[in-house]
């Protein structure tokens, strides 16, 4: 009998916990504020500026969707996370939406029971390696000693591919980025790998970046996306379309130079019309207001704004757009219509 | 024959020789360099070689930290501008990341302009420990002392003055009750009564009670969320509130463990024993996740708040077990004495007991409050910003990327005046306490 309470319990404070949950729009709105779980620092992505203010590629994710909601791009609570706290906080409600450069995965979208709304990076695992050693490409790594990040999906990629590739290795398992950039500068480790936008930040730091060859080799498949609970569609909606809104706006090029000219006036474009909100009803759909989608893009430009702004070439990161491009370009950046 | 001098001794001196000073080679700093580093041939290898390996140590750091740069915007202009001024070859600091961001590693995220009231906190909290620290102070800082801890966290978080006003009225309140129980019921009965009324009061009545007030005269400064806190802020709230808490409580703890009581005891003993039986971090881990499920939805309880429970927690029960060991390293003598003299259990303790079973565990105490003090970067595992974990952020910004040593080298510095000053205070204690071979 005693058994059965604790379960039950458990079971109770769930249902609490989802019925709470269920109206994250009308909770946001009441609170004034986006509660938006993002990283506790990674270079490119998320961090916070010398005045304090959070700055980056994910961060755009939630100060986007706070100008959506509240028309306020500022009124988003960071809430740092970890590794290993960004799931609970995300479960328990203590944050509106995750943005934390966690990648789409069956378990996690399935089992933990939360819904992933899109992609806004698509990374791949790789390798860098001193150009003195003189490898050019990962499959010549037979019996190197690797600087791998415990606890991670990298940590199974890396192992996959070498024993498909029936090649050994050694493992000098390290807990930070920065750990291992001083264990692979010190010579520790002949390869540091991790996610390839990891590995080209890492590299800009270094006194000598052109002494550093990352390999062609992309080992794994790394859809880094925001995402929300399970169980209330109508807001996961919303971080959906915001994020595509960024998306089509770089496609129909819509900017955050050009948006008020075109807003003025009924574009000859009318998916441009409805995604600004000139033409249809879109934002009302949503529950927002009709220029949802102009408030989202002016918070800090569309995708290839963003993009350039925080990891694009002219930044010190250097990201190619690759697969980020937009399909017309040969990417994988592909918003479904506006109608 | 008595005043003539007698001839048989052929010299005697009727003036004492005055003192010579020592010989050269015994006093001053050369005496002082025989004595302690050259009193023998292994005594002087020895510090030579100790000489060597410090000025090898310096001339490998040294021009690090001297080569630095103080202006720069960015580890690459650092890298250029320590180049330029010291030779293509030269490597050194990079003090420029401490000089952009040395108040964020104080302060975190706190409002700029609201600097004032976390160094106004830490200045009351100074003024508030020196009476009970000190013995020289005048008595009438005591009043600070006692309005610190409804003074502190009112300036730290802000808000409405009459949330702190209510909770300090839970004290009245407790007291009030033993007055009026006392009489009546007796001792049992007028302690459970002091220590009910206040709590009911705090969880049903207290925010209810300043709402109102607030509502009748609104009074206060503008809060600031717990989200805000960061850097040695941080370390220093939670440092500070688990040290000065879990001195009692560890007290309480300590003696519960000894109470012939049954029930008392077993359950000081299931505290003391779960708490120091799992890790610091499963605390925090706990404190993070599993009190967030366990809530009622919509109960926004600070994150901070249930960090400084947790720590408090932990720290209370290795504070209880070293003044166990003091309790224990007393001579029965000194309980029986106390007996003897018809003191109660409360007067034998405060009078008899306590103040000399503390006086043995002052070195274990002090130890375990560094301790504790230093396992406050910990947060940084769950996501909070302390020094540690704001380092880690502020090598997230492009401009800093890489940077490693100089903000270890910092934060290691303050953690390092905090500990040191922790550590003299405990000597100095031990000598004013040591009244026994004087």
């Amino acid at each position: 009998m005693k058994k059965s309470i604790i379960p039950g319990a458990l079971t109770m404070v769930a249902c609490a916990a989802a019925s709470a949950g269920a109206a994250t729009l009308d909770d946001v709105k009441a609170r004034g504020k986006l509660n938006c779980g993002t990283n506790t620092g990674l270079v490119g992505f998320a961090a916070p500026d010398a005045n304090g203010d959070w700055q980056g590629f994910d961060v755009a994710v939630c100060r986007a969707v706070a100008a959506a909601v509240l028309g306020d791009s500022s009124a988003v609570e960071f809430v740092p996370t970890t590794g290993k706290t960004r799931f609970t906080a995300l479960a328990s409600g203590e944050i509106d939406m995750l943005v934390r450069n966690t990648t789409w995965t069956f378990s996690r979208d399935v089992d933990l029971k939360f819904t992933f709304v899109g992609v806004n990076y698509y990374d791949g695992q790789g390798f860098m390696v001193p150009k003195a050693l003189g490898v050019s490409s990962a499959k010549e790594l037979d019996g190197a000693t690797v600087c791998i990040q415990t606890g991670t999906t990298t940590e199974l990629n890396l192992a996959d591919f070498f024993r498909v590739n029936n090649i050994s290795y050694e493992p000098v398992p390290i807990e930070t980025n920065e750990q291992a950039q001083q264990q692979y500068l010190a010579g520790a480790c002949d390869v540091y790998t991790t996610d390839a936008s990891g590995l080209a930040a890492t590299r800009a730091t270094f006194e000598d970046p052109s002494a550093h060859v990352v390999l062609p080799e992309i080992i794994s498949k790394e859809p880094l996306g925001p995402l929300v609970r399970h169980g209330d569609d109508e807001w996961a909606d919303i971080v959906r379309w915001t994020l595509n809104a960024l998306i089509a706006a770089e496609e129909y090029g819509v900017t955050s130079a050009n948006i008020d000219e075109l807003t003025a006036t009924v574009t000859t474009n009318p998916e441009v019309n409805r995604l600004l909100g000139t033409e249809g009803a879109l934002g009302g759909m949503l529950g927002l207001s009709p220029d949802w989608a102009v408030k989202a893009i002016k918070a800090g430009g569309n995708y290839g704004e963003l993009f350039e702004k925080y990891i694009g070439q002219n930044t010190p990161i250097g990201l190619a757009r690759g697969l980020n491009a937009q399909w017309t370009d040969g990417g994988l950046m592909y918003a479904p219509p506006f109608r | 024959m008595s005043d003539a001098p007698s001839h048989d001794t052929a010299f005697v001196r009727d003036a004492m020789l005055p003192p010579a000073p020592a010989p050269a080679s015994s006093v001053g700093p050369l005496g002082w360099l025989r004595r302690n580093l050259f009193s023998s041939w292994l005594n002087a290898a020895l510090t030579l070689l100790s000489l060597a390996l410090v000025a090898w140590l310096l001339a490998a750091v040294l021009p690090w930290i001297v080569h630095s740069s103080w202006t720069a915007s960015s580890l690459s202009e650092c890298r250029a501008q320590i180049k330029e001024a010291y030779g293509p070859e030269a490597s050194g600091a990079c003090w420029a990341v401490i000089r952009e961001r040395w108040a964020q590693l104080i302060f975190g995220f706190y409002p700029s302009e609201l600097y004032w009231r976390p160094i106004l906190a830490f200045g009351i909290a100074l003024g508030g420990m020196a009476p009970v620290l000190f013995p020289g102070f005048p008595r009438k800082v005591l009043y600070l002392s006692g309005a610190a801890p409804f003074l502190v966290p009112w300036l730290l978080w802000g808000g409405t003055v009459w949330l702190p006003v209510a909770v300090a009225l839970g004290f009245v309140l407790g007291y009030a009750a033993f007055r009026l129980v006392t009489p009546f019921g007796g001792a049992i009965l007028g302690t459970i009564a002091a220590a009910l009324v206040p709590v009911m009061w705090w969880f049903w009545l207290a925010g209810p009670a300043s709402g109102q007030l607030q509502a009748v005269l609104p009074l206060g400064i503008e809060p600031v969320s717990s989200r805000s806190f960061g850097g040695f802020m941080l370390s220093i709230t939670i440092g500070v509130t688990a040290i000065t808490l879990s001195l009692p409580f560890g007290i309480l703890l300590a003696l519960g463990r000894q109470s012939r009581m049954l029930i008392v005891k077993s359950i000081c003993v299931g505290v003391i024993e779960f708490v120091r039986g799992v890790p610091l971090i499963t605390l925090l881990f706990v404190a993070w996740l599993l009190l967030n499920y366990f809530m009622p939805p919509d109960t926004n309880f600070d994150i901070v708040l249930r960090v400084i429970i947790m720590v408090t927690l932990f720290a209370s029960a290795y504070v209880a077990e070293v003044i166990r060991g003091g309790l224990a390293a007393l001579p029965r003598g000194q309980y029986e004495a106390a007996d003897a003299l018809g003191l109660d259990y409360w007067k034998a303790q405060r009078l008899i007991i306590m103040p000399q079973a503390l006086k043995i565990s002052i070195p274990g105490i002090v130890s375990t409050f560094i301790g504790v003090f230093k396992d406050t970067t910990l947060v940084s595992i769950i996501g909070l910003l302390d020094p540690v974990g704001f380092s880690n952020s502020i090598r997230a910004d492009v401009n800093w990327n890489g940077i490693v040593w100089e903000l270890y080298g910092f934060i290691a510095a303050l953690f390092f005046v905090f500990c040191f000053s922790m550590s003299r205070y405990s000597m100095y204690l031990e000598r004013r306490l040591r009244t026994e071979h004087r």
